[in-house]
């Protein structure tokens, strides 16, 4: 019988079916970090149960190191308590660490791949709700909160129902100036912020088998915004090309043998799908938030929409989305000032990204009173950007060139918007207060339209700078 | 039936009026910064108390509620458990909702809060019918999947898996999960990345 990738890694992983109906899944990749952990570790000292399989495990620091000055102990010292903590964590319970001195430190979900210790027809778990970034490589990664982080600690398992499968296609060709950050912002904005609540979405068609891994990742980071818990892309030639010599990748002739198994995971073509959702690619826009969650996006070129256009429910939501960013409805978004730019995040700081935010930078002046920050994903990446030469880019262009962290993503160190400050952010939530003032006020967007408002001050559409 | 068996949950209301309230409009990340869960039933929607001093969580009436009566999607967004920590420390016991973010709902079933879904239109007449007679009880039935106020009876869902663990006091997995034993590794065992290919 025809099968998807969902069906073959779930069943492969199926422990048993427990008594509530659920089924015991094991968790191949554990990835933790030091936000929604240190309670998961206390409550095993509790149990007094040890780590089921450390070697599941990996750690890293990301949500609240600073990206200046990081010698210990950090200036902040709770900040510097929850470093302690897991470091202390990991190193009792045998989980390999990726601390600041590793020179692999980074965001989970950007040093995950990276290393090659994602990889396809895994399941992937993370105290955190962008962990479906990891399906770009053809895995079954979802969030978790802390008691299931206590749960794969304490037995590598976790008790899960089975999502439906909602295969989104995105036909035809992407314009230039249009990346995956559009591409996924087009489908929540076209299926809505809860439309994928009890779903995985498979990604699919010409735009995504033309996508570089890099550009996957970003695409699938964002299924949680768009309400589906779990995204990924089946694993092709792009996946094994990636993963072929990273560090935890499988080497030699085991590599070939993963190939094997790897494409034996994948969707057939005949595989059945609850429905099946489709977009045209060659018609998506670089796309802007105007509001306060990532569904109340518009192309760079449209205006603000109405309230009164809204399906009835949403219609509040846009009247506080327009309230809370002070916009009007029927303004156009290009043009809206910018105070701060954000380039980093797990959904968009990859080598890839900051090569095209560079590229837009280059020869330019970040606006007078714009402050401009970029925040590479890992310590890797910030030697392959260095090593090209792109934080002098960026610092000739008047953008600060940061240390790797979530930073300004969620503004649990110091890098945090204040008062009503207007940030163009290439992260994955506008939510009210996310970037650590309560007032303050966020716009999604691709890497390049970030790099074009920092110049300019401004949503501006980047594609008339690439003429 | 044991202790933690969540069959019914009876208390007071509070509704939480709009769709989309995500975790971060729960509880803001600077609360995040602890190794502990202590205090943070303090934080539960701070930022939204300050910005409206009417916000349902600022109000005399509501002191004391255990049913929360929520719109769409709400708890959609961050994975973070102190969002129904905070609630829960605050003395929300249930939520009632039009439908929740999927990984808050994973959470609230872990610290054995049920989240029943009903109808928009229900949704819309509980906070109106909580807001006259804050100090009527609403009862959340997890095991008939239905919502009682007053005389009204409105139909209400939890999926079965929430629902059974929930009715049997096992929304706690950890000791289920590990009654499975040595078929844990020996279903690793099978998987030919854990044996490195």
């Amino acid at each position: 019988m025809a099968s998807s990738l969902l069906d073959r890694v779930w069943d492969a992983h199926t422990v048993r079916t427990l008594p509530s109906g659920q089924t015991q899944l094991l968790i191949g990749l554990h990835l933790i970090h030091e936000v929604t952990s240190p309670q998961a570790f206390q409550a095993l000292r509790e149990l007094q149960v040890p780590v089921r399989m450390p070697g599941r495990t990996f750690a890293t620091l990301d949500h609240i190191i600073p990206t200046t000055a990081q010698q210990r102990p950090f200036a902040d010292e709770v900040a510097e308590e929850m470093a302690v903590h897991l470091t202390r964590n990991a190193q009792a319970s045998g989980v390999p660490f990726f601390g600041l001195d590793s020179g692999r430190q980074g965001i989970v979900h950007v040093i995950g791949p990276e290393l090659g210790l994602t990889q396809p027809g895994m399941t992937i778990a993370c105290g955190d709700s962008h962990t479906a970034t990891h399906g770009a490589v053809g895995a079954v990664a979802f969030g978790i909160g802390t008691s299931q982080v206590r749960d794969v600690l304490a037995t590598q398992c976790l008790a899960m129902a089975k999502p439906k499968l909602r295969q989104v296609r995105v036909d035809g060709a992407l314009s230039k100036g249009v990346y995956a950050k559009d591409v996924i912002l087009a489908i929540i904005r076209a299926l809505g912020v809860q439309g994928g609540v009890g779903y995985a979405y498979e990604y699919a068609g010409p735009v995504i088998d033309r996508m570089t891994m890099e550009e996957r990742l970003t695409l699938c980071n964002m299924s949680i915004e768009g309400g589906a818990r779990f995204g990924y892309v089946n694993p092709d030639q792009i996946t094994f090309d990636y993963l072929r010599g990273r560090p935890y990748a499988p080497q030699g002739d085991a590599f070939d043998r993963a190939v094997t198994w790897w494409k034996g995971m994948a969707s057939d073509a005949t595989a059945a799908y609850d429905d099946v959702k489709r977009l045209d690619g060659s018609a998506i826009p670089p796309m802007v938030t105007w509001g306060i969650n990532p569904g109340q996006s518009v192309g760079v070129g449209e205006r603000i929409p109405s309230p009164e256009s809204a399906p009835e429910p949403e219609r509040a939501t846009y009247r506080e989305g327009l309230a809370h960013m002070g916009f009007e409805a029927g303004q156009p978004i290009a043009g809206a000032k910018i105070d701060v730019v954000f380039i980093g995040s797990c959904t968009n700081s990859r080598i890839s990204d900051l090569r095209v935010a560079a590229a837009v930078a280059k020869g330019n002046r970040v606006a007078k009173g714009v402050r401009a920050l970029v925040v590479p994903g890992s310590q890797q990446v910030a030697q392959a950007a260095e090593a090209e030469g792109l934080h002098e880019t960026f610092r000739a262009a008047g953008f600060e060139w940061r240390n790797a962290g979530c930073s300004m993503c969620l503004g649990m160190n110091d890098d945090k918007l204040r008062g009503r400050e207007m940030s163009a952010s290439t992260s994955n939530r506008n939510f009210i207060g996310r970037q650590g003032s309560p007032t303050g006020r966020t716009l999604l967007m691709s890497p390049a339209m970030a790099a074009a408002a920092a110049l300019n001050g401004a949503v501006t559409d980047v594609r008339e700078m690439m003429r | 039936m044991s202790d933690s068996a969540r069959r019914q949950v009876v208390g007071r209301g509070i509704p939480i009026p709009g769709n989309d309230i995500d975790t971060d409009r729960i509880i803001p990340a600077r609360f995040l910064k602890t190794v502990t869960n202590e205090g943070l039933g303090l934080h539960a929607f701070e930022d939204a108390r300050k910005h409206d001093p009417e916000h349902p969580f600022n109000q005399k009436a509501y002191e004391g509620a255990a049913v929360l009566v929520a719109g769409m999607n709400f708890g959609c967004g961050s994975s973070r458990e102190h969002a129904p920590e905070s609630l829960k420390q605050w003395g929300i016991k249930a939520i009632v909702g039009g439908s929740f973010g999927e990984i808050f709902f994973g959470n609230c079933t872990m610290l054995g809060i049920p989240c029943l879904s009903i109808s928009q239109e229900d949704v819309l007449w509980l906070q109106r019918a909580v807001g006259r007679d804050p100090r009527q009880a609403v009862t959340v039935d997890v095991e008939r999947q239905e919502v009682r106020f007053g005389d009204r009876v409105i139909p209400a869902r939890v999926p079965d898996g929430a629902r059974n663990q929930l009715v049997s006091g096992s929304w706690n997995a950890t000791g289920v999960l590990l009654d499975a034993g040595p078929a844990i590794e020996a279903t690793a065992g099978r998987l030919p990345y854990v044996k490195g290919f």
